[in-house]
């Protein structure tokens, strides 16, 4: 009846996972019970759960990447304690299965259900609005897009209670993870959450890529769309050629351990080198996927707190596509050891270094904005300039492991840890953060408290080199990563000095959240009234904040790059339309929830072997796209005048604010914002 | 139907206009990155295509007037889907649902006879698990037949619309569709067909 699913599988003998087993259900119950109590529930489905609204699926996505991400920086934490301290005849506090678990988890979860959700939010949010669009070329899809990526959370989530997690590393290891060596649920949970949460992001990559080749706004052609849609345009090109690869080396995988098939086995003829290569024809885009889009909200934050035209917007352009394309050309350096031929080493060792090189582009195109800019020290401009700085320096390692030799002496050392962690925390996670901060008062209608952003800013600033430099030289030392105990007396300083740049990155993220509590505390204080907080450049800061759920009353026709910037230096800014027409609108949808909900059914099943959940998720699945498949009644309206209502109001409150005149603000009206 | 929602490349989501014109769109893109999906599972097959492990190769597995009959049903069914099209662009409720109902015979032909394939093979002993050629092969050809009996259910959930609702501006939309799935699926066929049977005889 319930598989390989008994009493045993429930996690209640290790203190930690106790806390977990225990906690979890408690939390979960006591959020049901608090909602229930305070009414929300009904707000909660009809305004949130079942919305094709492209602002508050962003929102949702961010705020699971935002709680994932909390649960990965948990799984760090125990790491760095584990090894500051287990040296010698002291053991730690975790064996070597747990912490093998805690590895895996933590890569697991902080690319794929961190940096994926909060990346794909920010799309949602900005490249509507940056296109001039009402919504996403399929808002239904978007939910459902969004579901899967959730209910593939709770997936990974479930795994601390019931059963195990893979202890076969975020990339998987074959053949360790067949079912010969790995026979546990670890790895089938592993598996299962990224083929959920792969299909969700595979859908989102074809939904943006139609949204942004189809919907932009008469005369936004290509060059001249906002550099952060560019960055969109091209990360969702990357995802749907390089999705299907993990899609299909997790398959293999599957059918391996479940059907006894004979690809990455020992034996028969499996060939284990093959997983690493589909597997990495996918990993290495994926690192690109990730950090493009940061780079495109470094290029919007640069250009707006400089007060100038992005420089080189062309060549930024060309860079982001260069990335793109060389993304693909070199996944054999994540393998450079696994014995290729020599030529092939090479060739991949220069296809990586070529890489630096439009990366580089964009580094000087960024410093060339700032060169003689009226720079405004916010927020998001502190992220963008700690990014330049830590980022270069990463890159630079990068660089120097494409030389196969060199990367023979230093893989699979934490000097590769402290590598990439050292372009995807500057590089990605950074560039999330100045995006958070830059387009939260769009969405909101009210900016972010700026002090304990800055504290937040330098914690991480100081933290990151303190928890990861150290790696550097101790993998120059030598000390392999992934390890739970070593007996050399001299790593210990180092790794006692990461643990405490652990600590102070920690107090980054709570000074994070005391950013959103002083924010929300302070939200009449910081109210955008004109939707233009920062003095924009681009559309999206041409409408109310948070905007109408249509976007743009009247869609806007474009002749500039900036265009928003142009028509405010001309005076041209907010026309008033003379009139309003109807616009139709898509209607709220529960497909996404049911899909979600079954596809974690499929899964669970799966992992279990509960095989009737499994056949009624899957049914679950089939059917619920029967009845959308069916539904020809997908839009609503709404009236001329419930949007001149609307727009009124609007324009009321930017006279208020005495913006209507159109010309680019001075400094001094915008000192009272800062 | 206002003219803001009109305006060009303002994108709608009714069923008709922009709105179908970027479904067909979105479409194509997610059959390109289905075709990569394909495209891997082919580079496994050529990559395993020796890994016999000591059990049969392709010599001692396939026969070739059965597998031309199998791709004869696939192929024609193609044709009479596109005949299918035809009609339903003329307006042609019943010859749309005639020749659908051809065509869903012809898929349906194409899988069972795949099915039988497979349950002779692993009759035989020849099952996916004896070796990586094996493995490879049922995981190619298996999933090219699952699309098709995907296709298969999403037709005869189609045909049900036309009856139901008639060709309306949403169900002509969603045939589209399928018809470029169908075909795709034709076109991947021909490139199994090509280098796992035939290339293996030869």
């Amino acid at each position: 009846m319930f598989g390989r699913l008994t009493w045993d599988s429930f996690q209640i003998h290790d203190p930690f996972l106790f806390a977990a087993t225990v906690g979890m259900p408690l939390g979960v119950i006591a959020l049901v019970a608090v909602l229930a109590y305070f009414k929300l529930w009904g707000y909660l489905w009809s305004e949130w759960f079942t919305t094709v609204d492209h602002k508050k699926i962003g929102v949702m996505y961010i705020i699971l990447g935002l709680i994932m991400m909390v649960r990965g920086v948990v799984d760090a934490i125990m790491m760095r304690a584990q090894q500051a301290v287990a040296l010698g005849e002291a053991l730690g506090y975790l064996d070597a299965n747990h912490y093998a678990q805690i590895f895996s988890a933590h890569g697991t979860i902080m690319i794929i259900f961190a940096a994926m959700p909060i990346m794909i939010g920010l799309m949602n949010l900005a490249v509507p609005l940056q296109i001039g669009a009402r919504d996403v070329a399929f808002p239904a899809l978007n939910s459902i897009s969004f579901w899967l990526t959730a209910s593939a959370s709770i997936l990974v989530m479930l795994s601390l209670s019931i059963g195990e997690f893979s202890t076969a590393g975020w990339t998987g290891l074959a053949p360790y993870f067949e079912k010969e060596f790995s026979p546990g649920t670890g790895v089938d949970y592993w598996t299962w959450a990224l083929q959920i949460s792969g299909v969700g992001t595979t859908l989102t990559g074809i939904n943006f890529l139609v949204t942004i080749l189809k919907m932009r706004a008469p005369g936004l052609t290509l060059m001249k769309l906002p550099l952060f849609s560019w960055t969109a345009l091209t990360t969702n090109v990357i995802i749907i050629l390089s999705f299907p690869a993990l899609t299909v080396a997790l398959f293999l995988l599957s059918l391996d351990r479940y059907l006894d098939m004979h690809f990455f086995t020992n034996d028969l003829g499996g060939i284990v080198m093959l997983y690493a290569n589909i597997f990495w024809m996918w990993g290495h885009p994926e690192v690109y996927i990730v950090i493009l889009p940061a780079f495109g909200v470094f290029s919007e934050v640069v250009a707006t707190f400089s007060r100038k035209y992005i420089f080189g917007y062309e060549s930024l352009v060309y860079a982001t596509v260069v990335i793109a394309f060389l993304s693909f050309t070199v996944w054999l350096h994540h393998f450079f050891t696994m014995g290729n031929d020599v030529n092939v080493n090479i060739a991949f060792g220069i296809a990586t270094m070529l890489i630096a090189i439009p990366t580089g582009v964009k580094l000087f195109d960024w410093l060339f904005t700032m060169y003689r800019g009226r720079i405004h020290f916010s927020t998001p401009m502190y992220w963008t300039l700690g990014f330049m700085v830590l980022f270069a320096i990463g890159g630079m390692t990068g660089v120097l492991m494409a030389v196969p030799p060199i990367d023979y002496m230093v893989h699979n050392s934490v000097f590769l840890v402290a590598h990439f962690h050292n372009v995807l925390i500057p590089g990605a996670l950074f560039g999330y953060f100045a995006g958070l901060i830059y387009w939260f008062p769009k969405v909101f209608g009210f900016k972010i408290d700026e002090k304990w952003g800055k504290v937040s800013f330098w914690c991480w600033a100081i933290g990151f080199p303190l928890a990861f430099f150290p790696l550097y030289v101790l993998g120059l030392m030598g000390m392999p990563r992934r390890i739970e105990h070593y007996t050399n007396p001299e790593w210990q300083p180092l790794l006692i000095v990461a643990g405490i740049g652990t600590v102070v990155i920690t107090a980054g993220i709570a000074a994070l959240l005391l950013q959103g509590w002083k924010t929300f505390q302070d939200r009449e204080k910081n109210a955008d009234p004109t939707g233009d907080p920062w003095n924009g450049r681009t559309l999206e800061w041409s409408i109310s904040s948070p905007p109408p759920v249509y976007n743009f009353a009247v869609i806007p026709q474009v002749t500039a790059r900036d265009d928003f910037w142009v028509q405010k230096e001309k005076g041209t800014a907010y026309p008033r339309p003379e009139k309003y027409s109807d616009i139709h609108m898509p209607k709220n949808v529960p497909y996404g929830v049911v899909i979600g909900a079954a596809s974690f059914f499929l899964g669970f099943g799966l992992i279990w072997y509960i095989w009737w959940m499994a056949i009624l998720g899957a049914l679950g699945i089939v059917v619920t796209m029967m009845v959308q498949g069916d539904n020809d009644d997908t839009e609503y309206v709404i009236t001329a005048e419930e949007v001149k209502k609307i727009e009124d109001a609007h324009f009321e409150r930017l006279a208020a604010a005495g913006v209507l005149s159109g010309k680019p603000r001075n400094a001094n009206q915008e000192s009272h914002h800062e | 139907m206002s003219s803001a929602v009109h305006a060009p490349a303002a994108g709608g989501h009714e069923a008709g206009g922009h709105g179908a014109e970027n479904k067909l769109f979105g479409f194509w893109i997610y059959l390109m990155s289905d075709l990569i999906i394909f495209a891997i599972l082919f580079a496994t097959f050529a990559v395993m295509s020796g890994n016999f492990a000591g059990g049969p190769g392709p010599k001692q597995l396939f026969e070739v007037p059965y597998l031309f009959l199998e791709t004869l049903f696939l192929l024609v069914s193609s044709v009479t889907y596109g005949l299918a099209v035809i009609s339903m662009q003329s307006g042609k409720q019943k010859a749309v649902l005639f020749r659908l109902a051809i065509t869903f015979l012809l898929g349906l032909g194409f899988v069972v006879m795949e099915l039988m394939e497979f349950a002779h093979l692993i009759e035989e002993g020849f099952g996916p698990d004896k070796s990586a050629y094996l493995s490879s092969f049922f995981t190619l050809v298996g999933t090219h037949g699952f699309h098709v009996s995907c296709g298969l259910l999403w037709m005869l959930f189609m045909i049900i619309q036309v009856v139901r609702k008639g060709l309306t501006a949403g169900v002509r939309s969603r045939l589209m569709r399928l018809s470029l799935f169908w075909h795709f699926l034709d076109i991947v066929w021909v490139g199994v067909f090509t280098f796992v049977y035939l290339v293996g005889l030869l």
